[in-house]
């Protein structure tokens, strides 16, 4: 069941009412630092869909992925290329351009994947993974290990009126923020289809839902490509956001990032891999400050939370909830 | 011949399964017909899961056919045969337990053959009281009657004309497993065929058209309640009653 308690959604609802007013009231708090730590926020925000779509992999369907950054970073390839040199993309044709790229591809690789389970599906996603890494880390035409620049941020207009001017921090905020609203609530959507039931019936016992007469494989490729292509909407706003390209933003370890978000998060809660994206990019700045090693702490932060909070933030938040409620109905009888 | 009109609903000529080196059916011949109500009875480890597994594909046949509805399913794959209007309950139930009671329900619900809904979430309720009751459960934290309630009522939303229950009662308090049966009683009034794999003779004589004993692989008896009541000797030689 993935109706999300009322308490949560007002949690929830509380910290999207933060982060919409951050731009307006931000500097009140952090002063001449409010314009980094929006850029910051506007990472965060894209990581947090990143995470969201692995979670649908991950948490509701049951597929490991090691190599979901593939789409991550593919979408900002896609961006750098078929941008025009010296003129500015424009939305309307661009984000479905690398939407569809990062389907298709996702729709490839998920055919010939989703076959195998358990450890063998992390093994040939991450390989997957690997090989756009170096297809692109090796090609002249992508810039090679250096990437490409995208020196021209997508243009929305309609009709000749510039709607949004994505090079404006501010507006590149608040469009990643309206994409992590709509990706949350398409995946709330899925999962309450009976397409997102059969995915977490899958998710529970492959088998048993095959005994009801579904095609799993069907299923788990189009969760795949699904996962892919929101995957693919992080990347064009990444791309759109740093101006650039290059392949470690297709390697594993943002594919492990994502990964170590979910997790801290809680997977198959969809709102709690938004947070843990939040969680691990905060505390990263803060142990960054500290260390260049930041890595040994951020693996020690996980070990607690694995051992400490099994089902992530989420989960312990979700349990919270449960154990008030049925406290309150045993008071009540 | 299309499916509407065929009198079988499955029907399956000699079966020969293996597992490894295992040869576990040896020729095994069963049908079922429209309405009709089949117990399969046999000792543990006797080939009648195995015979219900290799009919729906999950262990396909290293020989033999299997038809469902006139049509040849032969190593078809389970997701294939079982979606042309067969519902399967499996052994230990099968629970998700990530999934609610009414999710359980809504999930595999689909039309009958003629396109009808004769089998819907208000009649599954009307059926199983108790489980009315537990609507926001998930399935892990029902009781053992109450997930085998919760499977069959799942099965029966998807409006099968066969309803295949596979030891649908082990396990279960008497009290339960006469509720069971009183459901499976509904069920067989209903017009839909059933087959029944239990080891509750009693219910089972009372319940089947016709009945099918296997011993290590081969069908050593096939006949009606009646005739089984009339030699008691084949009960207590092939089963141990």
């Amino acid at each position: 069941m993935y109706n999300t308690p009322r308490p949560i959604s007002l949690l929830l609802g509380f910290l999207l009412c933060v982060l919409a007013f951050y731009p307006l009231y931000g500097d009140l708090v952090f002063g001449s630092k409010a314009s980094f730590f929006m850029s910051k926020l506007t990472t965060i925000v894209i990581f947090a869909i990143l995470a969201m779509s692995l979670d649908l992999l991950v948490g509701i369907t049951g597929l490991v992925s090691m190599g979901h950054a593939l789409f991550f970073g593919l979408a900002g390839y896609v961006l750098a290329l078929a941008s025009p040199e010296y003129e500015a993309a424009s939305i309307w044709y661009i984000l479905p351009l690398v939407l569809l790229c990062c389907a298709a591809l996702g729709a490839v690789v998920a055919f010939l994947t989703i076959k195998t389970s358990g450890i063998y599906f992390i093994m040939v996603t991450l390989a997957f993974g690997q090989m756009g890494f170096y297809f692109f880390n090796d090609a002249e035409f992508s810039g090679g290990s250096d990437g490409m620049y995208i020196m021209l941020k997508p243009d929305v207009s309609l009709g000749g009126i510039q709607l949004l001017n994505l090079d404006e921090k501010q507006t590149l905020y608040y469009l990643s923020l309206a994409c992590m609203v709509f990706v949350y609530m398409v995946l709330r959507m899925i999962l309450r289809s009976a397409f997102g039931q059969v995915l977490i019936g899958i998710h529970a016992n492959e088998h048993r839902v095959k005994a009801i007469g579904y095609n799993t494989a069907n299923y788990k490729i189009v969760s795949f490509v699904i996962a892919a292509t929101l995957a693919g909407l992080a990347g064009f706003l990444a791309a759109s956001q740093y101006g650039f390209v290059n392949p470690s933003q297709m390697g594993w370890h943002t594919s492990g990032y994502a990964l170590m978000m979910v997790i801290m998060g809680g997977a198959g809660t969809i709102f709690g891999p938004a947070i843990g994206a939040f969680v691990f990019e905060i505390l990263h700045y803060v142990f960054e400050s500290f260390t260049d090693h930041w890595l040994m702490l951020m693996g020690a932060v996980m070990i607690c939370v694995v051992l400490f909070l099994p089902n992530g933030i989420g989960g312990a938040l979700l349990s919270l909830v449960q154990k008030k409620e049925t406290t309150g109905e045993k008071n009540d009888g | 011949m299309t499916l509407e009109n065929s009198d079988y609903i499955i029907e399956a000529e000699g079966l020969q399964v293996f597992y490894g080196a295992s040869h576990v059916l040896h020729g095994v011949d069963f049908s079922v017909k429209r309405g009709e109500t089949v117990s399969l009875m046999g000792r543990n480890g006797m080939g009648k899961t195995t015979t219900l597994r290799s009919m729906l594909g999950f262990v396909p046949p290293k020989e033999g056919r299997v038809k469902l509805f006139g049509c040849d399913v032969t190593g078809a794959r389970p997701f294939n045969v079982i979606k042309r209007h067969l519902a399967y309950v499996p052994e230990g139930r099968g629970m998700f337990h990530n999934l609610s009671v009414r999710e359980h329900l809504e999930m595999p619900a689909r039309p009958a053959m003629d396109g009808t809904w004769r089998w819907n979430f208000d009649r599954v309720m009307d059926t199983f009281p108790r489980l009315s009751e537990r609507l926001n459960h998930m399935g892990s934290q029902l009781s053992g009657g109450e997930q085998q309630m919760l499977a069959i009522g799942r099965a029966l939303m998807t409006n099968p004309e066969l309803l295949i229950l596979d030891e649908a009662t082990e396990g279960l308090a008497p009290l339960i497993r006469e509720e069971i049966w009183r459901i499976i009683n509904i069920i067989k009034n209903d017009g839909i065929s059933t087959i029944i794999v239990d080891k509750n003779i009693g219910p089972i004589l009372d319940m089947a058209d016709r009945n099918v004993i296997l011993v290590k692989g081969n069908i050593v008896f096939e006949g009606s309640s009646d005739d089984l009541r009339a030699n008691p000797d084949i009960l207590a030689r092939n089963i141990g009653v």
